[in-house]
C-alpha cells in the first residue's frame, strides 16, 4: 500500500521546525546551565565602533544637498559623452561637432541658471 | 563532567569507540574557531595582516575570520602602539565584544609602552586597562610570534574548566565582563590604571 502523499509534507514540516527550534532551544539550555548572561553599558549600545554617539540618529540633513547632486549628476553625465567625442574629434562631420556643442551649451545654460539662483552659495538660504 | 580515565580511553578508541565529555566538546569548539576583531594600531598590524594572508596563513588554526564588529569578536589583537587617545577606543571595544572573550598583547608597545614608554602620550600597557591573556615580545613580533600566541591561547581555552571552583571566568558570574572606561583628565588618563585589573609589580631596591 502506498502512503499518503501528504505525510511527506507534514514529516518536511516537521523538520523545517525542529532544525531551528533544536540550536535555538539548546543555546536557552546552555545560557541557563552554564553561562551567566552578562548585559552590560557597552555590550547593549546601538553603536559598536568604540567610540560613543553624539546627538541623535534622527537628524534632518539639509535639502541643499539634493540641487548639489543633480548638478553633479549633469556633469557626470557630461563627462561620459565628452570622452568619446574627444577620442573621435578629428574625424567627426560639422553636423556631430554643432549637436555636441548644443548639448554642452544646454548643460552650461542649466548651470547659469543654477548660479543665477543662488544655488551654489552655501549659506545664503 | 568527570574525567575520563585516560587508559579507558584509549582502550575504547582501539576498539572504535571515541569518548569526550561535554567540556572537551565544547573547548574543542570554541579553540579551533577563534575570531579576532579586526583592528590594528602601529605597525604590528602589518605583521598581523603578514599572519593572516597565505604565506603564515593564521586559517590553519581556525582565526581567518577577522570580524569588522566587536559583536562578533572572540580575540582581541591589541597590535601596536596604544597611544592615550585610542585607549578609550580599545577599553570600549573590549566591552562590547561578547563573552567568552581574550585578549593578545602584541609588541613591546602594547605591552608595556615599548621604545614610547618615556613619552607623555603612549599608554604603558593595555594591561592597565583589560585583562591580557597571552603577551608577544618583539617590536614587531614576527608572524611566527603570533602563530605561536595563538597556539598559547588555544591551549588556554582547552585547559578551561566548565563547572566547579576553577571553572572559566566568562562562566562565573561573579566576574566582570566590562571593564571601566578611562577618560581623558587633565594631565592623564583618569584613573591612569584599573587596580582590579592591573598590579604594578613591587619593586624591591637593595640598601
Amino acid at each position: 500500500m502506498t502512503p499518503d502523499p501528504y505525510i511527506f509534507i507534514i514529516i518536511f514540516i516537521g523538520v523545517a521546525l525542529a532544525f531551528p527550534l533544536i540550536p535555538l532551544a539548546l543555546a536557552w539550555l546552555w545560557r541557563r546551565v552554564f553561562q551567566p548572561p552578562k548585559p552590560g553599558a557597552g555590550k547593549n549600545a546601538t553603536y559598536e565602533c568604540g567610540v560613543e554617539s553624539i546627538g541623535e540618529a534622527q537628524i534632518q540633513f539639509r535639502s541643499q544637498y539634493y540641487l548639489y547632486a543633480i548638478i553633479f549628476l549633469i556633469f557626470d553625465v557630461e563627462a561620459i559623452f565628452l570622452v568619446p567625442f574627444a577620442v573621435a574629434f578629428t574625424g567627426l562631420p560639422v553636423g556631430a561637432f554643432i549637436a555636441i556643442l548644443v548639448f554642452l551649451l544646454h548643460l552650461i545654460e542649466g548651470l547659469v541658471w543654477a548660479w543665477g539662483k543662488g544655488c551654489l552659495s552655501w549659506a545664503a538660504h | 563532567m568527570s574525567e575520563i580515565d585516560e587508559g579507558l580511553r584509549a582502550e575504547l578508541q582501539r576498539q572504535g569507540v571515541w569518548v569526550t565529555s561535554m567540556q572537551e566538546l565544547y573547548n574543542w569548539g570554541r579553540k579551533n574557531s577563534i575570531w579576532p576583531l579586526q583592528f590594528g594600531l602601529a605597525c604590528c598590524a602589518i605583521e598581523m595582516i603578514a599572519t593572516a594572508a597565505s604565506r603564515y596563513d593564521i586559517a590553519r588554526f581556525g582565526g581567518e575570520v577577522f570580524r569588522p564588529s566587536p559583536r562578533q569578536a572572540d580575540l582581541m589583537i591589541v597590535a601596536g602602539t596604544v597611544t592615550k587617545k585610542m585607549a578609550p577606543q580599545i577599553v570600549r571595544l573590549y566591552n562590547q565584544m561578547p563573552d567568552p572573550k581574550y585578549v593578545i598583547s602584541m609588541g613591546a608597545c602594547a605591552i608595556s609602552g615599548g621604545p614610547f614608554k618615556q613619552g607623555y602620550n603612549v599608554l604603558k600597557g593595555i594591561d592597565r586597562y583589560i585583562p591580557v591573556d597571552v603577551y608577544i615580545p618583539g617590536c614587531p613580533p614576527r608572524p611566527e610570534a603570533l602563530l605561536h600566541a595563538f597556539m598559547e591561547l588555544q591551549r588556554k581555552i582547552d585547559s578551561q574548566k566548565l563547572t566547579g571552583a576553577t571553572k572559566a571566568e566568562h562562566l562565573n558570574s561573579a566576574q566582570p565582563s566590562e571593564f571601566p572606561v578611562p577618560a581623558f583628565g587633565e594631565h592623564d588618563l583618569e584613573p591612569p590604571a584599573n587596580p582590579d585589573v592591573f598590579q604594578p609589580p613591587k619593586i624591591e631596591r637593595r640598601r
